[in-house]
């Protein structure tokens, strides 16, 4: 515990930064109905004012109190990625890790569906199954995340790989260990590294994505608030000189731009850790 | 004459984290021109980074601190890199460990060759070309004519090594520094790198820093020895007085590292493994290993001789099952073993137990040791928390480690510590028989001196067996009962010890034999005589 | 001598190609497949509760809604590779005539991007790992850490805040017809181009600095340190020819990235790309246009993919020349 508190305090400065947006964020999201001054749907004025004592950020284009929206907004959206990633791991991992142990024809079959699978873009596959399924907010969890974990798949695989190869998995094999006892004590402590690191990677570009969905008017529906869609719902007063769809522009990319400050700081310590 | 390079009071440190730790603490080395300087010692004697210091140059992570560097009259510590480049390849230059990974995979050899000669404006490229072919030959490389064109990848290990010796050769240096250039090499390649080495910095009388682990290899090479320890140098003298009256005791230790044998005993102990016409292979049609019998006796060892790629640690993977034999049959203790390891009783899986070449990779670096050696405790005889503890001190106690290892990770141990812990896992199933494979090649001479007593030690206690894999004779002198000499996936000869190191050899054990480097200056000279007259 | 040389390349390369035959095949299954999945049948969502019999069945056969399956899907197919895919449910145009300038106008604005983006992320990327550690790599470090986790709209109106509002020099909507000449054309696809370029770009130049920095750790590279080489010949001869099969996939695989970040550039800026072209059809459901730009999104994906695998194969010196 105590080597954890010195590893946070020698992290660099930008490290810190990064720490300190990702918390910033997420105390808005769980606190976001205590601190709104309104309602997350309520009309509160005229459309697209400007700041002031009453509207911290100005109103939106149906006079809803944009500083209310970017805090439920938070909420919606961290909730929703947090929640993609995880399942898209919890696949990946499982997946990766049973091809790289059993090995042989699974993972042949496995890696080529995968291999198959990303040589889909991403965004085109999203796009066309939601046209087909609707856009719901658990057909977006369920489609992001199987196509999220072909990604998590190949690097599980990979790192699991590295570590197959090494006498003390062979080690554990002979003993008669059986698969479980190798994923979970042999191989999934000496992932755990390059998977945390991924994991902010893989949130990051989640949440992007989903941001992406919702901007095109495919992801998260309205009147739910939701940065990707503020953006889209504002997008028409920029050329009016009026800013508003740069807030939740910003607060999207002050999330990543946060996370990802972390995960470069780790990935070095990661790999400095290992020679 | 002013010696060619003297390098005095030099301090190198390197960097952990933060700070700077010394790694050479304030040497001397004087070399003359046509000699050659032998720097010998253990892992983190500081013998390379010294060596690459005689060329003024550090490795990231490493800086020269403090001291001087003279050859030929300048000095190297403070000239401009522009200078230094000048220097480097042209009149000192280096050949590294591993030819394969210091030879570029995108040129050609003879492209490689010329490039040092042809840049640092000694030869035109023609001239470069011709020179390569003359050099190649002089070090024997088949073919000299067109070996040069071929890609690195396309050549073997130890012509490929001489390759690299050669592009080393290529501007006439006065210096060459040879870091560890044997060290990757099966024994009986190691000898033609050797004499090529030899043959060469005699015909152009060129000095050399020779750095290995290993003090008969030097014997044979150097004319000066420097043994160095942790950055500091334990002794300096000329060769044979050093090999005939060392002064200091780390160096009496490191020259009787290979001096001490097994007592023989008696052959008449029951058979424990019986491995009768085994043949196996990894695609179903080439054989790796064909008819292979042999058969390992209850408190014994048999030791598994051969070369790279003799099939020695495949056996061992068709013993543990892990790659099931096409034919033949494996019964231990009285009873056939499946093929498969899959389909081993967990019974049978306990009785025989595996220790590794590399400690670092056998051991879960995540697991405490705790759970390292307690695993198979629970694993196999279902005990508690509290008595695997107990049962774990004990072993440790065995292995000569203190308690308070039980919770420590494998990262805080020294190599040899970790190899200990590594037997303390398979003793902890209760074995009857151990297979080792090269389980010392990985430490350095005076810690696998250590292991091999310990296992000696352990094998009067417990009345265990080992079949032990290695490819060093030396070890086989140490450790075994019977000798088994593998080539090519066959059995070449086998037997009990003392007949089979006792002449008349098979002509294959007999070159084996040979080759080993002795502790005796004149060995390679009289080798050579004998092999050149036979 | 030669011919035994080529062997085992040609060997890899075949099952390359094969393996990315198979995939645009597997695309287009499920690319079909999908749209079958539709909750409820296709004519009742499109035409809607108050169609007459008579327009559904007319519209189904239109469709070829009336033959089983598997017909259906080598008609589809059939039609798609002779550049057919049928009439737009949205106004009864044909889908190839829709399809054909939008998809030259995506097209056009990834090829322009590619020519700003690919040299100067590869310079960049370059010259950050040859001066690794100094402030200018850790500068362009920071800020293209900055730009990859920047969302591509967020980017676009920042320069649209910049260079159409506060400076109105470019246009904020990059509308082009095909009368219009090349100059013109440049002028109107500006700021995407730009946008497109600089988030590109930074993922370019952070993964071609990886991989040079992975090269020039290498142990050949310390020995031509070691045998007095200049820096510039280490760089140029010793470090390029093994880098080029890692940069060249970089490339490529940061071109497939660039036609479907198109889709997203193109929504902002209103450009009639196949890109805004698709979200609007997924909007009206307009199933044949969104099979067509669907499948040739996915084709030109593969396809690059497949020509960075081909690439790295062929620069690879080991393959090359096998022992």
């Amino acid at each position: 515990m105590t080597s954890g508190l010195n590893l946070l305090l020698s992290a660099p400065l930008s490290a810190r930064l990064g720490m300190l947006m990702v918390l910033l964020v997420l105390l808005a999201a769980i606190f976001a109905p205590v601190i709104a001054p309104y309602g997350e749907t309520q009309i509160a004025g005229d459309v697209w004012l400007s700041g002031s004592a009453q509207h911290l950020l100005g109103t939106d284009n149906l006079g809803r109190d944009l500083f209310t929206r970017l805090l439920f907004g938070a909420r919606n959206t961290i909730a929703i990625a947090f929640l993609i990633t995880a399942l898209s791991f919890l696949m990946g991992t499982l997946l990766g890790f049973l091809a790289a142990t059993v090995s042989g024809w699974t993972d042949q079959l496995l890696s080529r569906i995968i291999d198959i699978l990303m040589a889909f873009p991403t965004l085109i596959f999203a796009l066309m199954i939601l046209s087909v399924v609707g856009t719901s907010i658990p057909a977006l969890v369920v489609v992001i995340a199987l196509l999220d974990s072909t990604r998590v798949f190949r690097l599980s695989r990979a790192v699991a790989m590295d570590i197959e190869v090494m006498e003390f998995v062979e080690a554990a094999r002979l003993r008669g260990e059986g698969l479980w006892w190798l994923m979970r004590h042999e191989i999934l402590p000496n992932a755990m590294p390059p998977l945390v690191a991924e994991f902010g990677l893989r949130f990051c570009f989640v949440f992007l994505f989903i941001a992406a969905l919702s901007f095109l008017g495919l992801g998260i529906q309205p009147p739910t608030a939701d940065w990707g869609s503020m953006v889209r719902e504002n997008a028409g007063a920029i050329t009016f000189g009026i800013y508003t769809p740069l807030w939740p522009a910003t607060a999207i990319a002050f999330l990543t731009v946060g996370v990802n400050l972390v995960v470069d700081w780790f990935l070095h310590l990661a790999s400095g850790l290992e020679d | 004459m002013p010696p060619l390079l003297k390098i005095r009071n030099i301090v190198i440190e390197g960097q952990t984290g933060e700070n700077w730790e010394p790694i050479v603490k304030g040497l001397d080395l004087t070399l003359h021109k046509g000699e050659i300087l032998g720097l010998i010692g253990e892992s983190g004697a500081g013998k390379s980074t010294l060596g690459l210091a005689a060329m003024c140059y550090t490795r990231p992570g490493c800086r020269i601190a403090s001291g001087s560097i003279v050859f030929d009259g300048q000095e190297l510590f403070g000239m401009p890199e522009s200078q230094l480049r000048n220097l480097r390849g042209a009149r000192i230059a280096y050949v590294a460990q591993s030819a394969a990974a210091n030879f570029n995979p995108a040129h050609r050899l003879i492209r490689q060759y010329a490039e040092g000669p042809v840049q640092h404006g000694l030869m035109t490229t023609v001239e470069a070309e011709a020179n390569a072919v003359a050099i190649y030959e002089q070090l024997l490389l088949p073919d000299p004519e067109n070996i040069g064109y071929r890609f690195p990848h396309q050549v073997s290990g130890g012509q490929l090594q001489r390759a690299m010796v050669a592009m080393a050769m290529s501007c006439r240096p006065d210096i060459i520094i040879f870091d560890e250039p044997t060290t990757a090499l099966d024994v009986t390649t190691q000898i033609e790198v050797l004499a090529a080495i030899r043959e060469i910095t005699a015909r152009y009388d060129t000095a050399a820093i020779y750095i290995t682990h290993d003090l008969a290899v030097v014997a044979q090479i150097a004319d000066r020895i420097m043994v160095l320890r942790n950055g500091d140098l334990v002794e300096e003298n000329d060769a044979r007085k050093m090999l005939a009256h060392p002064q200091q005791s780390y160096t009496r230790d490191l020259l009787a590292v290979r001096s001490f044998a097994k007592k023989a005993l008696d052959a008449d102990s029951e058979v424990i493994l019986d491995v009768a016409d085994v043949t196996a292979s990894y695609n179903g049609q080439d054989n790796v290993l064909e008819d292979i019998s042999l058969q390992v006796r209850r408190g014994r060892t048999v030791a598994l001789v051969g070369e790279s790629g003799s099939g020695k640690s495949t056996l061992a993977r068709v013993i543990t099952g892990l790659l099931p034999p096409s034919s033949g049959s494996i019964v231990f203790q009285g009873e056939e073993l499946p093929p498969a390891m899959k389909s081993r009783r967990r019974e049978e899986l306990r009785r025989l137990q595996m220790i590794y070449q590399m400690p670092d990779t056998a051991l879960n670096p995540r697991q405490k040791i705790r759970m390292i050696i307690g695993r198979p405790l629970q694993f196999y005889f279902g005990l508690s928390a509290q008595e695997q503890e107990q049962r774990t001190l004990e072993l440790l106690a065995q292995i000569e480690l203190p308690e308070e290892y039980i919770d420590r990770y494998p990262t805080e141990l020294s190599g040899g510590e970790k190899q200990r812990v590594c037997i303390a896992r398979a003793l902890a199933a209760r074995p009857a028989l151990i297979i080792c494979d090269e389980v010392t090649s990985a430490l350095d001479q005076l810690v696998a001196e250590g292991i091999l007593r310990l296992l000696l030690d352990l094998q009067r206690k417990l009345d265990v067996s080992y079949l032990f894999i290695t490819h060093d004779l030396a070890t086989v002198k140490a450790i075994a009962d019977e000798i088994v000499v593998m080539r090519d996936g066959r059995i070449v000869e086998q037997g009990p010890r003392n007949e089979i190191l006792t002449p008349p050899h098979h002509d294959y054990t007999d070159l084996l034999l040979s080759s080993v480097p002795q502790m005796d200056p004149d060995w390679l000279d009289n080798l050579l005589a004998e092999r050149e007259a036979a | 001598m030669q011919q035994w040389h080529f062997h085992p390349v040609v060997r890899l390369l075949a099952q390359r190609i094969g393996l990315g035959l198979l995939t645009l095949w597997v695309i287009s299954l499920l690319i079909f497949v999908g749209i079958q999945l539709l909750p409820g049948d296709l004519a009742d969502a499109v035409l809607g509760q108050s169609a007459t019999p008579e327009t559904v069945a007319a519209f189904r056969h239109e469709l070829k809604l009336d033959l089983p399956p598997h017909i259906r899907y080598l008609h589809w197919l059939s039609g798609a590779v002779e550049g057919d895919f049928g009439r737009s449910l949205a106004n009864q145009r044909p889908v190839a005539e829709l399809i054909g300038w939008r998809f030259g106008n995506s097209l056009f604005l990834a090829g322009v991007t590619a020519l700003i983006a690919v040299p100067l992320a590869v310079v960049l990327g370059l010259m950050a790992a040859l001066y690794r550690n100094t402030l200018f790599d850790k500068l362009i470090s920071t800020s293209t850490l900055s730009v990859i986790s920047f969302p591509e709209f967020f980017v676009a109106y920042i320069l649209i805040a910049l260079f159409s509002v506060q400076l109105p020099f470019f246009p904020s909507i990059a509308s082009i017809t095909p009368d219009m000449g090349l100059g013109q054309k440049l002028y109107a696809v500006f700021l995407p181009c730009l946008t497109l370029a600089l988030v590109v770009t930074a993922h370019m130049m952070r993964q071609t600095r990886a991989a040079i920095i992975n090269i020039l750790a290498s142990a050949y590279i310390e020995m031509a340190n070691l045998k007095g080489l200049k820096r510039m010949r280490i760089v140029v001869l010793h470090a390029f020819p093994n880098a080029l099969s890692p940069v060249i996939n970089v490339i490529a695989l940061n071109l497939a990235y660039l036609v479907v970040g198109v889709v997203i550039v193109e929504v902002v800026f209103v450009y009639p790309g196949l890109g805004q072209l698709l979200v609007d059809s997924v909007a009206k459901r307009d199933i044949p246009v969104v099979q067509a730009s669907g499948l040739i999104f996915a084709t030109t994906y593969v396809l690059l993919n497949l020509l960075a695998d081909i690439l790295s194969i062929l620069c690879n010196p080991r393959l090359r020349s096998p022992r």
